[in-house]
């Protein structure tokens, strides 16, 4: 079988189009790349939607940190210390059997017991914590002459939000909050080792590399073509958030913009 | 546990909670716990070594040394933990099994990857297949901390790579100037001074690693995540004296809140310490302490 045939069989295996059998014995390098890739669409879908989610929670739940109404600051506070103080691990499945009971009491909840709803709601609910403590850092440190400067030019409340605070705070963050992107995919691979099953061997990318190594027993093919996968995927969200990066700094002279710098230390 | 216990049918709901939560396998249940404090006790100094040889492999005159260090380092940026995990176990497994069997069986002919199969002799078997349970456990166990040790060694070397550069290089200088040598400059000024550059990014490495013990679940080890997934599921009748429905949600949800009281316990501690080293400290943190005093 020549590999552009399993390219076609098994590109897009694990959303169910293809070949409905993974392959069991005789394993080519051709086969552990494309399923290995195919299982990447899972943690694409889930990092980019939970992402752009989470984005907009993080800057209410941010505001609603540095608020002065102990209503909107208290839940806020308790929301970012429940994400981001436990395990995420722990955190899908509690949510799975939160969702598997609550799947009894009324039918709304039903697709909440698989993948694809359940855990990204988790994921979402995750990044929006982390990326709000970032965005709140960020918002403590807006200069305040930016603010005097809004208000003497007469603006106030949305507008003022809108064109001097927000801008302000996204640059600062932004540095961090590539980290938290990347983490963010990264935590992805959690989702199939968690309470989530695979339904019809349809897994993510290390759902296939796991499958690979446990049916060879030789963990030095799929985990390294894993790995590869993976730095091209951060390589690729370097490249957008640098882009991003450097548009949100474009006003400031070259030698004050904020460079990007990875910091590894962010698991969850 | 308690003598009231032997008829659980017969109890009211107070105790037969009580009974409840004291089997057996509820101990079981109890000591993961402590197996995943022993883990971290053993864990932290352990990758605290292993990223302090990192580092200095990383900032090592020798290329090869360094060009190690620095890869050490960099790999685990781009990929996702859970992945070395899952590929340090097995391959760690497969290197002893196979560096046994080179000792133990030279004349052993045939190929160690037959199709599917990785094949060593019976008496290389790491461990014995004939050894008992509890040698199975702690190599298993142990093999874990290996594990974690390695891939929060790479965190850590990170973590005082950072901190070794960012000792003030007016430091470096004046060493040199009275005459140290590499080595001297590197024990009695780098090594000493970089631990409050360190200590922000340890103390966060700490609290990552609280988070990442449920992990432990996928190298096979009868942990916390193993047992709530077992007590948790329906029991019926037939088989325990306390028959329940599907309660892992409370159990996760317990496990929830260990792991909150526990992050924001360190999180206090490790404030207090934070506070403690910044103390007279040239740095941004011991300015402010000073302005809050004055």
């Amino acid at each position: 079988m020549s590999c552009v045939q399993t390219i076609m069989d098994y590109g897009l295996r694990s959303i169910g189009i293809g070949e409905r059998l993974l392959p069991r014995a005789d394993f080519t390098l051709c086969q552990q790349f494309t399923l290995i890739g195919s299982g990447l669409i899972w943690n694409i879908y889930f990092g980019v939607i939970a992402l752009i989610a989470g984005f907009f929670l993080a800057t209410v739940l941010a505001l609603g940190k540095g608020s002065r109404i102990i209503w909107l600051r208290k839940p806020s506070e308790w929301f970012i210390f429940i994400f981001r103080g436990s395990p995420l691990f722990i955190q899908f499945f509690f949510a799975y059997f939160l969702f598997l009971s609550l799947k009894s009491v009324h039918p709304f909840f039903n697709p909440f017991s698989s993948a694809w709803a359940g855990a990204l709601v988790v994921l979402f609910f995750n990044t929006a914590a982390y990326s709000a403590e970032i965005f709140y850092g960020a918002l403590q440190s807006v200069p305040r002459g930016d603010v005097e400067a809004a208000d003497a030019y007469g603006m106030s409340g949305w507008s003022r939000f809108r064109r001097v605070i927000w801008p302000t705070m996204l640059r600062l963050a932004w540095p961090s909050y590539t980290n938290e992107a990347i983490f963010l995919f990264h935590a992805t691979t959690l989702v199939f080792f968690s309470g989530f099953p695979a339904q019809q061997q349809r897994g993510d990318a290390l759902y296939y590399a796991r499958y690979f190594a446990d049916q060879t027993f030789n963990p030095f093919v799929p985990y390294p073509i894993l790995a590869a996968y993976f730095i091209l995927l951060t390589l690729g969200i370097i490249g957008l958030f640098g882009l991003v990066n450097r548009r949100l700094n474009r006003h400031l002279p070259s030698d004050q913009r904020r460079k990007i710098r990875l910091r590894p230390n962010l698991i969850r | 546990m308690f003598s009231f216990c032997t008829d659980p049918d017969s109890l009211s709901d107070l105790a037969w909670m009580a009974c409840y939560l004291t089997t057996g396998k509820h101990m079981n249940f109890y000591y993961a716990f402590g197996t995943v404090l022993v883990l971290l006790a053993i864990t932290a100094p352990a990758a605290l070594a292993f990223g302090f040889a990192g580092a200095s492999a990383a900032r090592s005159r020798l290329l090869p040394l360094s060009l190690f260090g620095k890869g050490y380092i960099a790999i685990v940026r781009g990929v996702p933990d859970i992945a070395f995990f899952l590929f340090f176990v097995i391959a760690l497994d497969q290197g002893l099994e196979y560096a046994k069997h080179l000792i133990v069986c030279p004349d052993w002919d045939q190929p160690i990857r037959q199709g599917n199969d990785f094949i060593v002799c019976q008496s290389a078997k790491v461990p014995l297949g004939n050894s008992p349970q509890w040698v199975h456990k702690t190599y298993s166990f142990f093999v874990a901390v290996f594990t974690f040790a390695i891939v929060f060694g790479a965190f850590a070397a990170n973590v005082l790579f950072g901190a070794m550069r960012a000792v003030p290089r007016t430091q470096l200088e004046t060493a040199e100037a009275y005459g140290m040598t590499q080595r001297q400059t590197f024990w009695r000024i780098i090594v000493p001074q970089m631990w409050v550059y360190a200590l922000p990014g340890l103390s966060n490495l700490w609290m990552v690693l609280i988070k990442s013990t449920p992990l432990l679940f996928l190298l096979g080890v009868e942990d916390i995540v193993y047992w709530a997934r077992e007590l948790g599921g329906t029991k019926t009748a037939r088989f325990t004296d306390y028959p329940h429905g599907d309660w892992r949600m409370w159990y996760f949800l317990a496990l929830l809140v260990f792991y909150l009281a526990f992050t924001r316990l360190s999180e206090v501690v490790l404030n207090r310490v934070m506070g403690r080293l910044t103390l007279g400290q040239a740095t941004m943190g011991g300015e402010s302490q000073r302005k809050a005093q004055a």
